[in-house]
């Protein structure tokens, strides 16, 4: 596999402020790589530097083989880009304005496909004022797709969508996985790294303090995971004893609670289940929950994630 | 160069979608030119040692009216605006030079600032009969340097203001007395000698002085101060709006 982005000791400070404080690694192609955070964590900084729109204090950047601030003007023929903030006319239409940034590249796909690719067609005369906040992302991302590029930023992509419009973002941004091209994104919703990246970075105050799968890492906190379900009537005593052997029980009322540890050779869930069929017993609303990156962020900057 | 055809193209529409700058630039000079044709009709503004009917005088004065007016607001408003929203953010990320964006706005403007005078002048001509006695290539050269100039004060201060708000009240505050007070809303001669004076310090005037002067075919070098201060402004604009431009 070919390594799209090489990052070396970035550093960026604003003032007295580190925004991006030594920070390294790489990204491979075809992979959807994902940097969480809270804000302020250096996660906008850091795309940046890689999109050529801020120059790095120190450390090296290398995109597509090349630095961004030498080379950013041949760059941005094969990078898509979606910022933060940015904003197209109020009165530009849906239509007028891909057929505007189609014009700005000597190579670029028929707009009028990724219309129909995105959702968008029905909103093609639409202004851009009027669109919806999950339309107008959807918009970036077909301006961000114009040029067919190998790699794509996406910036805070689902900040202020509904779950619903999140859903549906996260299926395009796997579409575009799909077509063979690499995904940078960033976000501070620690599900939507979980469920959308192949690896993610997890960052803190300028600094990397986890880089893996979101499996891996959550397998590495060696975490609880519960199993918990509900009995009519009382637990009996037979029961109570083999449970307490697979981990550790709290009972309340009718539901009980298991608390494993992860990692263990025979999920606590099917040894659970396996007791209670054993034994003949009736239950129901049986549940398990597993550790999320919520928690891997809890337990190493011993601080909740907060939007 | 397909980027900047585009691209004007794409302005031209959002110029005449915004209501505001459309009117200020085609309809309201016509309205003034109503207003002022119906209490002088064919007579000369008293005071004026034009032998020309008011609206002969008007014409050009509303023409050096509609240069201040689209010089100061549109180009400011459009380019901070574009600036403090993130517009100019996102195109930064593609290919496009800044040169393409900058160029845009002025053909843009300079083409719509055309119109309206060009509106004026059919105006004129149908309503009023009014007598023209200059060369129209003359009248067109002086036009092009007099909008060129004043777009020039406009890109400065959207390159050098903070933000689209301050941009758009600091234009204004400079745009309401330089048309009162260099005879581009009516004519100087109306107004107290001391007030005159001060004219002398607004670029606006000199638009005006060139403007009057080309429209009852005086020639080009009865006006070397006027043209010398538009000259300068334009290429004082030039540098400094290059020099000051900003993507955010």
């Amino acid at each position: 596999m070919n390594t799209i982005v090489q990052v070396e000791g970035l550093r960026k400070t604003y003032g007295a402020i580190a925004a991006v404080d030594d920070i390294s690694f790489e990204v491979q192609e075809g992979e959807i790589f994902g940097m969480v955070g809270p804000n302020g964590a250096g996660k906008t900084t850091t795309i940046e530097c890689l999109e050529g729109l801020r120059k790095p204090d120190s450390g090296t950047v290398r995109v597509l083989g090349v630095d961004p601030q030498r080379e950013g003007q041949t760059l941005c023929l094969r990078v898509g880009m979606q910022l933060q903030q940015s904003n197209l006319p109020e009165r530009m239409k849906v239509w007028e304005a891909l057929d505007l940034y189609t014009s700005f590249y000597p190579k670029a796909v028929d707009w009028k496909e990724l219309l129909v690719q995105l959702g968008l067609e029905e909103k093609r005369n639409a202004p851009f004022s009027k669109l919806s906040g999950g339309q107008k992302q959807r918009l970036f991302i077909a301006l961000a797709l114009l040029p067919d590029p190998q790699l794509i930023f996406l910036d805070e992509l689902t900040t202020g969508l509904d779950p619903q419009a999140r859903h549906a973002i996260w299926d395009l941004v796997r579409d575009v996985r799909a077509r063979g091209k690499t995904v940078i994104l960033s976000t501070h919703f620690m599900e939507e790294a979980e469920k959308l990246c192949d690896r993610v970075a997890i960052l803190d105050l300028g600094r990397i303090v986890a880089l893996d799968t979101p499996a891996a890492l959550i397998h590495s906190l060696e975490a609880e995971q519960r199993v918990i379900f509900s009995l009519d009537g009382s637990l009996p005593p037979a029961l109570e004893k083999a449970l307490s052997m697979a981990g550790r029980l709290e009972v309340q009322g009718e539901q009980v609670t298991i608390h494993g540890k992860n990692g263990r050779k025979v999920p606590l869930v099917s040894e659970v289940v396996s007791l209670l069929t054993e034994q003949g017993i009736n239950f129901r609303d049986l549940r398990t929950e597993q550790p999320t990156l919520e928690d891997v962020f809890l337990s190493l900057t011993g601080r909740k994630m907060r939007e | 160069m397909k980027s900047l055809l585009k691209m004007t193209w794409m302005e031209t529409k959002l110029f005449l979608r915004e209501p505001v700058s459309a009117f200020f630039t085609l309809i309201f000079p016509l309205v003034m030119l109503f207003i002022f044709g119906s209490i002088y009709g064919t007579q000369s503004v008293p005071g004026t040692d034009s032998t020309q009917g008011a609206i002969g005088t008007l014409i050009p004065a509303f023409t050096a009216m509609i240069i201040g007016m689209t010089g100061l607001m549109p180009v400011t408003i459009t380019l901070a605006t574009y600036r403090e929203n993130g517009i100019l953010r996102r195109l930064r990320t593609t290919p496009v030079s800044p040169l393409v964006v900058l160029a845009a706005q002025v053909m843009v403007v300079f083409v719509m600032t055309g119109l309206g005078v060009l509106l004026l002048a059919i105006a004129g001509k149908v309503v009023y009969h009014v007598q023209f006695d200059g060369n129209v290539f003359s009248m067109a050269g002086g036009f092009t340097l007099c909008s060129l100039s004043f777009f020039g004060i406009g890109f400065i201060l959207a390159g050098v203001m903070p933000n689209a708000r301050t941009a758009q009240i600091v234009a204004m505050v400079l745009l309401y007395p330089m048309l009162i007070l260099s005879g581009a809303a009516w004519p100087r001669e109306l107004m107290p000698a001391a007030v005159q004076k001060i004219s002398a310090f607004l670029p606006l005037t000199y638009v005006v002085n060139l403007l009057r002067g080309l429209w009852v075919g005086e020639s080009w070098g009865t006006h070397l101060l006027d043209v010398g201060v538009l000259v300068g402004m334009l290429l004082l604009g030039i540098i400094i709006s290059v020099k000051t431009f900003r993507w955010e």
